[in-house]
């Protein structure tokens, strides 16, 4: 009977039990493993394994021209691609020497922060589910929908989204994208109170999330957190603060913080941050609406060689036409240099390291994945908790397989 | 706000001299270079000085130069001073056919998976590395992807080719 078995020395002897959490666990929100070993029911050791959805992009990269990367970017943090986008633009610019025009920079504000809404909601309310609550999930889906249908008429597309270009965006905002935002920004607020009422002073909710998955602030320092994770733990680094782009400085909000770095912690600086985001995106449309004379209509910084012409003038302008030709062949050249451009992404900061060799496609592009980086924490987190709470670890930490595995 | 580049690199000089064998700016961040056996020298010094305090490790990566003879590979570190927000870039080279640096594991935590994903796509061993092996890619494989001799696309396939405009 059993000698027909062949287990691994000592595996009947021991006293723990190994787990497999994942790759396709539906607590792991995503396909990566965790080979958790347990006595009962704490956790002893944790090992991750990533790499399930790896697709490569950085030796993708390195055959296509710029523009055609944004793409590829989108598919990174699917729950936040405007972000990602226009982290792609920013380092593009930086390279290129362009200089965008107030309104773009603006109108970039605003999806980004929508953007982070939309992430923040997702992470917050599957924190809820995985301690039992499913209503706020479902309550929080359908305005997560009204912010995907602003993306919809801004570029067309919803999930990954390729929304703007290198200079701007490819259209303006239309009078019904606005109408939209305005929707939104009227409803939501109701909505966030409501959703955090369901959660915040609920006793279970609490006593799952309170006290565990907890880091201190030197750990999170040296293990590379950023974003809200290393702000629960109470460092207030926030990159929109600390290397403002696109006019983030002309923007007045406050960096949310915690203490303990535990789940709790974790997710009450997402809550508070979509707050900020909210007022962020008002004090947006407000400055957009004080723009005068030419800036006011401006969609697109003037960057011929980069940014596509509009179709009428490629029709009966010389020029328009040569440039629409070679940027579409991808034969724009772009100067030599590195530089590395970072923004504040959902989960923390989202860098691009681009080197370029003065060809027609990067030499050589890294992204800094957020969670690729602080998930290697996981194993310090959860050890000596119990499984349940790894769990609720997991989906606080804001860990989205495309990212991790590029 | 009292951390400048000169100053970073006077203190840079007087520690190291000569063997800081670049130092320049671009796009508004200043990048050293040094030789491979003394990065952990490096690291240790920019992070330890309480005037020069860079104790973030942003990012770390690898870049294959395949024109560059004896020193093909480079191992990319980003710094940031988060106190004084300075950002720093550190870059060492290494010969491809004996990829080995020391390991910054001892001295950040995240360097960890991320020398990992560095020997993993460009196979540059880090000597003291407390679990070296492949990260993203599968365990069997036995070349690393980022070199620049493995080309995207199938080389000898023709029906791509643009001979019109020259590319």
């Amino acid at each position: 009977m059993s000698h027909n078995i062949k287990l691994p020395e000592g595996s009947i002897e021991k006293q723990t039990i190994t787990l497999n959490l994942g790759p396709t666990h539906p607590a792991t929100h995503g396909v990566f493993q965790n080979i958790l070993e347990l006595d009962g029911e704490r956790v002893v050791s944790a090992e991750q394994t990533v790499g399930y959805i790896h697709r490569a992009f950085e030796k993708i990269a390195e055959r296509r021209p710029l523009y055609q990367i944004t793409p590829l970017t989108d598919r990174l943090n699917y729950c936040s691609s405007p972000i990602n986008n226009m982290g792609w633009h920013l380092t593009c610019e930086k390279l290129l020497g362009v200089k965008t025009p107030k309104r773009v920079d603006y109108l970039r504000v605003i999806v980004m922060e929508l953007a982070r809404i939309a992430d923040h909601l997702i992470c917050n309310s599957i924190v809820g589910v995985d301690t039992g609550a499913y209503t706020g999930f479902l309550y929080v889906m359908q305005y997560r929908e009204l912010i995907y249908e602003i993306y919809e008429e801004v570029c067309g597309s919803r999930l990954t989204t390729n929304i703007g270009r290198i200079g701007g965006f490819e259209r303006d905002f239309n009078d019904i994208a606005f109408q939209k935002i305005d929707k939104f920004l009227k409803e939501y607020p109701a909505v966030l109170k409501e959703f955090i009422s369901l959660f915040e002073r609920n006793r279970i909710f609490m006593e799952r999330t309170q006290g565990s998955g907890g880091i201190g602030a030197d750990r999170a320092l040296n293990y590379g957190f950023t974003g809200p994770n290393l702000r629960a733990a109470g460092v207030d680094y926030d990159v929109r603060v600390h290397s403002p782009y696109s006019s983030y400085e002309d923007f007045d909000f406050n960096i949310p913080t915690g203490t303990t770095g535990d789940n709790f912690d974790r997710w009450q600086v997402r809550n508070q941050e979509m707050w900020e985001s909210l007022s962020i995106i008002e004090q947006a449309l407000r400055k957009i609406q004080d723009l005068k004379g030419e800036e006011a209509t401006l969609y697109h910084a003037d960057a011929p060689a980069y940014y596509l012409p509009e179709k009428k003038d490629v029709y009966t302008k010389m020029e328009a036409l040569i440039y629409h030709f070679k940027i579409i062949m991808g034969e724009s050249e772009m100067p030599s240099g590195e530089v590395y451009q970072s923004v504040e992404g959902a989960n923390g900061e989202l860098g691009f390291y681009l080197i370029s060799d003065g060809g027609r496609a990067p030499f050589r592009l890294h992204f800094r994945r957020p969670c690729f980086v602080y998930y290697q924490s996981f194993e310090e987190l959860v050890k000596g908790g119990m499984l349940s709470d790894a769990v609720i670890t997991l989906s606080s930490l804001n860990l989205i397989a495309g990212e991790m595995d590029a | 706000m009292g951390l400048t580049t000169d100053h970073i690199k006077s203190r840079l000089t007087e520690k190291f001299g000569e063997q800081i064998t670049s130092m320049e700016e671009s796009y508004g961040m200043l990048s050293i270079e040094a030789p491979k056996e003394i990065n952990l020298k490096v690291l240790n010094f920019l992070h330890d000085e309480a005037d020069l305090g860079f104790r973030f490790l942003t990012d770390l990566t690898g870049v294959h130069y395949p024109d560059r003879t004896g020193e093909e590979l480079a191992v990319v570190y980003h710094l940031h001073n988060l106190v004084e927000n300075v950002r720093i870039r550190f870059r060492v080279y290494t010969s491809i056919d004996q990829p080995e640096v020391y390991t910054a594991t001892g001295l950040f935590s995240s360097a960890n998976w991320m020398e990992r994903e560095t020997y993993d796509f460009f196979g540059i061993r880090f000597v003291g590395h407390p679990n070296l092996k492949r990260i993203l890619n599968v365990d069997e494989m036995d070349y690393f992807p980022l070199r620049k001799e493995y080309p995207l696309e199938d080389q000898t396939r023709r029906d791509k080719d643009d001979d019109m405009f020259g590319r």
